[in-house]
């Protein structure tokens, strides 16, 4: 691999950039493979990546529909955080935010990761309260977070206003807690992972899968058909659709989640700022757009779209606590395709299918799972029994009742 | 935003509205095994396409009718009384 540092910049400039290579190969589809990963987003690339990293399995195939980053990973604000309540989802989160940390360096590429840190507000008496039990279940589960009165974090984000129509009684920070680049992280991992021998192969989408006698033996797709003896379906918004093809009905609604940039200006706000109570969360990229995001729309969607009822509802939240913020103009709203199941945790592991994997479920927020997504997922293939950071999140706890419900510790609820 | 004709009140802006998720999902009875009743809490089919829902005009008249609409590009297909069989489109 042709590594990333200031003297190869340096030597390639002074040759006129003739000489970079593509980050990742276009490689000639197989007829075969050891194992295939439906869906060339974070999730997906991240699990080939360590597949062949951690596991030396590098007979892999990628298998992306439209183009690698193109859905959720590429529409996401881009936050990284493992404030959660219950054990099991703090181990998950933090073992990512731990994986973020050192990804620039494992991935020789800039992921720009900036732990600037996260304030979750409180509004009233009672939210405080709900902050301070939270705060002490993070701390409990061994994971950076502090209270911060309303001075601490008019310092850190100046341009709140304390005494709005929300008013700001306090808040939690988590310091370690911050962003990155989201399409750092998916070309990253596809520059790793092809590099490592791993097929990505876009413009390829799965039509149906070949399983004999409850075992998966291949897939078949829109450039023919491939075998392999285990695959991966890591789809997002789509598992509904994918799972079906292959006779399988889980727990997911699709819905349009909006997010939105404003035009760039010079560094204003140095945290990501989180509201539950009213809907919304902002930051300032480091091309400084404000980035803003809030609540899913109501309703079953696929549109990559939402509506204005939830836009004005998201904007007039955030303007209320940054009233200075409606100077900017508004440059680019977008939505994505997210997978909620009915406990706000994610669905991954085994599928009744022998050989057939599934990660999805991540709805809001699986943009900071990405590195620990792929990690546990890459493990759960090599070696065929669930990661032990993932038992909790199989298939099967819908029907024992074993649900996680994250909801309400998520940040934004669904 | 969506323009919702509610049968007793006519078009109305989808602010007016509370969504209530998939129709025709019947309760089953209580003696089925955890399995059966754990698909009908949880699993969905949530189509990529033409889906039927339950819509309640909450700062309306307060009455759930149904709705046939498209989920990849939220065209309302159709909107009939709560309680009606699917409409075959």
């Amino acid at each position: 691999m042709q590594r990333y540092s200031f003297l190869n910049l340096a030597w390639q400039a002074l040759r006129g950039n003739a000489s970079w290579q593509p980050a990742w190969r276009e490689p000639r589809l197989k007829t075969g493979y050891d194992v295939i990963v439906i869906g060339g987003g974070g999730h997906g690339l991240a699990t080939a990546f360590y597949l062949a990293r951690k596991h030396g399995v590098r007979n892999v195939a990628v298998l992306e529909r439209g183009w690698i980053g193109g859905g959720n990973s590429g529409r996401n604000t881009q936050v990284a955080r493992s404030n959660y309540f219950y054990p099991v989802s703090s181990a998950f989160y933090d073992h990512s935010l731990k994986l973020y940390e050192g990804l620039g360096g494992e991935l020789n590429f800039n992921v720009m990761l900036s732990q600037r840190g996260l304030i979750a507000l409180a509004h009233s008496e009672h939210e405080l309260e709900f902050l301070r039990r939270w705060c002490n279940a993070i701390r409990m589960n061994n994971v950076d977070s502090e209270m911060l009165a309303p001075e601490e974090i008019k310092r850190i984000a100046s341009p709140i206003d304390l005494q709005g129509r929300f008013p700001v009684f306090g808040g939690f920070t988590q310091r370690r807690a911050g962003i990155s680049r989201h399409d750092a992280v998916v070309w990253g991992f596809a520059r790793g992972a092809s590099n490592l021998g791993v097929d990505i192969v876009q413009n390829c989408e799965v039509m149906g899968f070949d399983i004999v006698g409850g075992r998966v033996h291949g897939v078949r797709s829109s450039l023919g058909p491939i075998t392999a003896d285990k695959v991966v379906m890591s789809v997002a918004g789509y598992s509904s659709h994918l799972a079906k093809l292959a006779g399988l009905r889980i727990p997911i609604t699709t819905m349009a989640l909006q997010a939105m940039v404003t035009e760039p200006v010079k560094p204003v706000l140095n945290a990501v700022v989180m509201s539950g109570s009213v809907h919304a969360y902002v930051s300032q990229s480091d091309r400084g757009e404000i980035v803003i995001g809030g609540g899913a729309d109501a309703y079953n969607s696929y549109a990559q779209r939402g509506g204005l009822p939830q836009l004005r509802a998201t904007i007039g939240a955030v303007l209320e606590l940054f009233p200075s913020f409606s100077r900017l103009k508004l440059m680019r709203q977008w939505a994505g395709r997210v997978d909620i199941t009915p406990d706000t945790s994610p669905l991954m592991g085994l599928t009744p299918v022998e050989g057939l994997f599934i990660n999805c479920g991540w709805g809001t927020g699986g943009y900071k799972a990405i590195p620990a997504g792929g990690d546990t997922m890459a493990h759960t293939v090599a070696i065929g029994t669930p990661h032990p950071l993932i038992a909790a999140f199989g298939l099967d706890r819908f029907k024992t009742g074993a649900l996680v419900d994250e909801g309400a510790a998520a940040g934004v609820a669904h | 935003m969506l323009r919702i004709s509610c049968p007793y009140c006519g078009v109305r802006d989808e602010t007016e509205f509370h969504f209530g998720g998939p129709s025709h999902i019947s309760r089953p009875p209580e003696t089925v095994d955890d399995s059966t009743w754990s698909e009908y809490l949880f699993v969905r089919d949530n189509p990529a396409g033409l889906h039927f829902e339950r819509w309640l005009h909450a700062y309306g008249c307060g009455r759930w009718f149904n709705m046939a609409r498209d989920t990849l590009t939220h065209e309302i297909r159709a909107i009939y009384a709560m309680g009606d069989p699917r409409p075959d489109l």
